[in-house]
């Protein structure tokens, strides 16, 4: 996106009065779009730093009101959350290395044309994107195998998504030259030596896309453990944030502090936004710095290699 | 025909250490997508959990027949088409303006930060993403009360989010906000590759900027976008889960009902007496996406000259 100048040559031929009515209404209508976007979170920022009284009587708009932490403070002294949030981290950070482990080793026979079973496999994977068992069947499989309420469940199941597969294989076919294949294995490079020392460096790119993915990902899921984990102190952040935000229940014996019991309901209020914001300020903070690489995935997928 | 053999067998075991990297993604393919898929065979059966999957009595198509005659069927069927299409006809074209807008930004920073903005929302997980709903539209706590008072003095305004008649607004405009911004990179994407040569040609024949986005923007978006609405048709059928999930309740069931969550319901909260019956219905839907997804391949390949089909 290099070219962003509309196409308009340097130097070339002014802005006729047409053109400038053009361009100051597109930058009105996307400012309106900004503000819109913006705006609800914002808000939610505002509201998680105001006093509960504040927020239960919709007293914020813009900038907190009362400005106070008691949100922040109940959080953190909340029982659930913390052990949820340890949780979270371990699925994320754990299956996100198998995810992309699995995936890269799967994509790597399937990028090498001199790969005998390269057109059975590639059908046995893409099968997978077109047909499902369904939920009740994956269910079934998952309580056989007794992975029902361990950190397997959240793991294995769907540890490799055959789209970033295709994604990982399409970069390797096409940015990877073919010649550095011949030579290296001329100077009697094995296959797995080549995937080790060469392949992997040059491929760090697309890992680094598909990493993000994943991570994403593992962070915001809840479906796998809605079905499959039933112990409270499995439960990652999504299913205790999915208790509070949407079912709407907020214990209050779960709040250790009991002073705090005073404020009930605009405490509970103030708990939700600032629980959204410790449970999505992760992501967002490091996102403006990894944008190219996501901006990367999409272009990638894009492309049939 | 023998030696065809051996000469296969002799590539296998030159390339064996290929197969060694296969293993671990094809052994979780084959147990949690392809056993299931044998397991799906319950559809047919009465399930019954002492028998299990191999010895449960055939029944042939009755769980199909019992959900095609059931009430369930036309709103759960009708729910979820309602939703896709609408999602589609409000987001594919918003999302095509929304990227030649974009591109008409010169000022470089500007530019970046209308991306960096509004691609944010589509990281917020859907839970979070239906808190903010149900926080912010709360005719008691949230903005949408707050205005209302502003206005009206006292007083609470009609409940939304506990309202049949909203769900699918909400349910498709808090979409559009979540990943409008993100589906504009592809089309931008496209932009970028416009020929400057055309711009200036255009330029010295006297053509304004609006003419010239109508002439040699738009046209360049248009194999894109046939692609874009070709993929999205394939998915009709498989609206998420989780957002409308996550969004019902007892008010705007009649609206929010779609097959994924009825399967669910049915499935999951009556033990295992019902487990015949929820994967007859996921069943029949798989089937159905099945054949829509192969269908849109085929034309995407097509129409992307053998670019984009997944095969």
């Amino acid at each position: 996106m290099s070219r962003n100048k509309g196409g308009r040559p340097a130097g070339a031929i002014r802005d006729s009065r047409e053109d400038k009515i053009l361009y100051t209404a597109v930058t009105a209508v996307l400012i309106v779009f900004l503000l819109l976007v913006a705006y609800p979170l914002i808000y939610v920022v505002s509201s998680s730093f105001s006093s509960g009284t504040a927020v239960s009587t919709g007293q914020v708009f813009l900038w907190p009101v009362d400005f106070s932490l008691e949100g922040y403070k109940t959080v953190f002294a909340h029982k659930l959350i913390g052990a949820a949030y340890r949780n979270t981290l371990f699925y994320t950070s754990a299956g996100t290395a198998i995810n992309v482990t699995i995936t890269v080793m799967c994509a790597y026979p399937l990028a090498r044309n001199d790969f005998p079973m390269r057109k059975f496999f590639s059908v046995f994977f893409l099968v997978v994107m077109f047909f499902s068992g369904g939920m009740i069947p994956t269910y079934m499989v998952v309580s056989n195998l007794k992975l029902t309420n361990t950190i397997w469940a959240m793991l294995l199941p769907g540890a490799i998504s055959v789209y970033n597969m295709i994604l990982v294989r399409t970069f390797l076919k096409n940015s990877i030259p073919q010649a550095l294949l011949e030579v290296s294995q001329i100077d009697g490079c094995s296959d797995a030596k080549y995937f080790f020392h060469i392949l992997l460096p040059l491929s760090k790119p697309v890992i680094a896309v598909i990493t993000l993915y994943y991570a994403v990902g593992h962070w915001n899921a809840y479906f796998n453990a809605m079905m499959y984990l039933s112990d409270q102190e499995l439960y990652p952040l999504q299913l205790i944030l999915r208790q509070i935000l949407v079912a709407n229940q907020v214990n209050l014996n779960e709040m250790v502090d009991v002073e705090a019991l005073v404020a009930k309901q605009g405490l509970a209020d103030v708990l939700k936004y600032a629980l959204i914001v410790v449970s999505t300020a992760p992501i967002l903070c490091v996102y403006p710095f990894l944008q190219r690489f996501f901006m990367k995935g999409v272009m990638l997928g894009s492309v049939k290699g | 025909m023998r030696g065809r053999f051996i000469t296969f067998g002799r590539k296998c075991r030159e390339r064996w250490q290929l197969f060694l990297f296969l293993i671990p993604a094809a052994a979780v393919v084959l147990i949690f997508n392809y056993w299931p898929m044998l397991g799906a065979q319950i559809a047919f059966r009465d399930y019954q959990p002492r028998a299990g999957i191999w010895n449960s009595p055939w029944v042939g198509f009755k769980h199909f027949i019992k959900f095609f005659h059931s009430y369930q069927f036309e709103r759960v069927l009708g729910n979820t088409l309602i939703l896709s299409f609408y999602s589609l006809a409000a987001s594919f074209p918003l999302s095509i303006l929304m990227a030649l807008a974009i591109n008409l930004v010169r000022r470089t920073g500007f530019k970046k930060f209308v991306q960096t903005v509004s691609y944010m929302p589509y990281f917020i997980s859907v839970v979070v993403l239906v808190g903010i709903l149900n926080q912010v539209l709360s005719p008691v706590v949230g903005i949408y009360g707050g205005v209302y008072r502003l206005f009206c003095g006292s007083g609470y305004p009609p409940d939304i989010l506990a309202n049949a008649g909203t769900f699918r607004h909400l349910y498709v405009w808090s979409g559009i906000w979540q990943s409008l911004g993100w589906n504009t990179i592809i089309y931008l994407a496209a932009l970028s590759s416009v020929d400057l040569e055309l711009h200036e040609a255009a330029q010295l024949d006297g053509a304004n900027r609006l003419k010239r986005v109508v002439y040699i923007d738009l046209p360049i978006l248009l194999p894109t976008a046939a692609i874009m609405l070709i993929l999205s048709v394939g998915s009709l059928m498989s609206v998420g889960f989780d957002k409308a999930y996550l969004m019902q309740n007892n008010a705007n069931l009649s609206a929010s009902e779609i097959i994924s969550t009825y399967i669910y319901k049915t499935g999951m909260n009556n033990g295992t007496a019902q487990f015949s019956y929820a994967t007859a219905i996921g069943l029949f839907n798989s089937a159905v996406n099945c054949c829509m997804l192969l269908v849109v391949n085929k034309l995407a390949d097509k129409v992307g000259d053998g670019g984009y089909g997944l095969f």
